[in-house]
């Protein structure tokens, strides 16, 4: 099982990817939209980078909870539990 | 006893002649936020849309079908006589009988050809191809005009957020013949009706007719579950019409996505994981979501500007309101 630092990790390594935000910003705290300037679009390309990583299902009605990178890592860790 | 004769079709088929009309009037990000509360730089991160043309009264589905294949039937030294089979595929022909194609192959002079017109949205350019490839192989028509055309702006909600910056008019046609090598690989298409509300007209005719104030049924998009199923599930149709031409992304030179959203072609070519190489069409910039149009007239800006050439291998995907999709390989003319 994969820690919540490994899980904030590989996130941010997607978040990466799709936005072009260094790895390192992409913390528990900062918020998608406000913090990391991840549009609606960019979150859904999220979304689907971690539900390939993680083997999990995030469907459309949870992503708007979804503020924060710690609602995200949370939300993983629960889903793979 | 004479037996029943099965028809000889052609062994390959391929598009011989491309060609594109964009109307004159040229609508920018400015002007779309007169309408609605928006600016041009939400409208360019959220689509890559700088500007879009929008067809004037005289720029009618029938006058733009055939500006487009007239081009066409140029470049491919076919005269409209030897047209066997005129398909259009529009979602904006506003009489629902009878269709626009048999006026458009009179006005071309290709009567008396066979004309329908196809209902496929979005993939209806995708789709005519394919089905026109089959005739030509099938033995039931030697040319065939395949035309995709939209007046989507007589279809769009002016006071939509979500979808006033998007769409867009034009017309692209290609003539698709016999060939002595393969032009078109197969197509991968398909359809999922569970997803009929996703990008739909919002009410049915009758609905609108008792309308204290009868307003044309617009259209209407869920955009993120939209860009969703485009940008991930629409990249698996693009590798397996690829599996099913027998090309790899190595042999690829054009990769077309229709012209939905910029943010759906980024996503999905970063999905292909295409090589340095390959091309990837961004007509939207400056001419908006054409719907049946976006791929023809996508395809003549590259050949137009050189990116392209004649005798690259292309990739077609299309994607849209049914839902309904089709991709397929083919050799540009």
């Amino acid at each position: 099982m994969a820690s919540t630092e490994e899980i904030r990790a590989g996130l941010a390594e997607i978040v990466n990817e799709v936005a072009g935000i260094p790895a390192d910003e992409v913390q528990l705290d900062k918020s998608f939209t406000d913090d990391l300037d991840v549009d609606s679009l960019s979150m859904v390309e999220v979304v689907v980078g971690a539900e390939e990583k993680y083997g999990i299902k995030i469907p459309d009605e949870e992503v708007k909870n979804l503020k924060t990178v710690g609602d995200a890592v949370a939300y993983i860790e629960n889903a793979q539990s | 006893m004479t037996g029943l004769q099965a028809p000889a079709g052609a062994e390959h088929a391929a598009i011989l002649g491309l060609g594109g009309y964009r109307p004159s009037r040229v609508v920018t990000n400015a002007e779309i936020c007169e309408f609605i509360d928006s600016r041009d730089e939400w409208i360019r991160t959220r689509s890559g849309i700088i500007e879009r043309r929008w067809a004037t009264d005289d720029e009618t589905v029938q006058m733009m079908s055939v500006a487009s294949a007239r081009k066409a039937l140029d470049r491919s030294g076919i005269a409209p006589g030897q047209i066997d089979c005129l398909i259009v595929a529009t979602v904006s022909h506003m009489l629902q009988t009878p269709a626009v194609a048999p006026l458009v192959a009179d006005e071309l002079g290709c009567t008396p050809a066979a004309a329908f017109d196809i209902s496929a949205a979005c993939a209806g350019f995708c789709y005519g191809v394919s089905m026109a490839s089959d005739m030509v192989r099938g033995g039931s028509a030697k040319y065939v005009l395949v035309i995709g055309v939209e007046r989507l702006s007589d279809l769009t909600n002016t006071g939509d957020r979500g979808t006033a910056f998007l769409f867009a008019d034009g017309a692209g046609a290609a003539v698709i013949g016999p060939s002595e090598q393969p032009g078109i690989g197969r197509v991968v298409w398909g359809s999922d009706g569970s997803q009929f509300d996703l990008i739909r007209q919002r009410e049915y005719w009758p609905s609108v007719l008792l309308m204290d104030e009868p307003v044309m049924p617009h259209l209407r998009m869920d955009g993120n579950p939209v860009f969703r199923w485009a940008s991930f599930e629409m990249a698996k149709v693009a590798r397996q019409a690829l599996d099913v031409a027998g090309i790899t992304p190595e042999d690829l030179q054009v990769f077309i996505p229709h012209q939905a959203n910029m943010r759906i072609v980024d996503a999905m070519a970063r999905s292909l994981k295409l090589p340095e190489h390959v091309v990837v069409a961004r007509d939207i910039v400056y001419q908006g979501n054409t719907s049946a149009a976006s791929i023809p007239l996508a395809t003549e800006a590259l050949l137009e500007s050189g990116e392209a050439n004649s005798g690259d291998l292309a990739l077609f995907v299309a994607f849209g309101a049914g839902l309904v999709f089709a991709a397929q390989v083919v050799r540009l003319p």
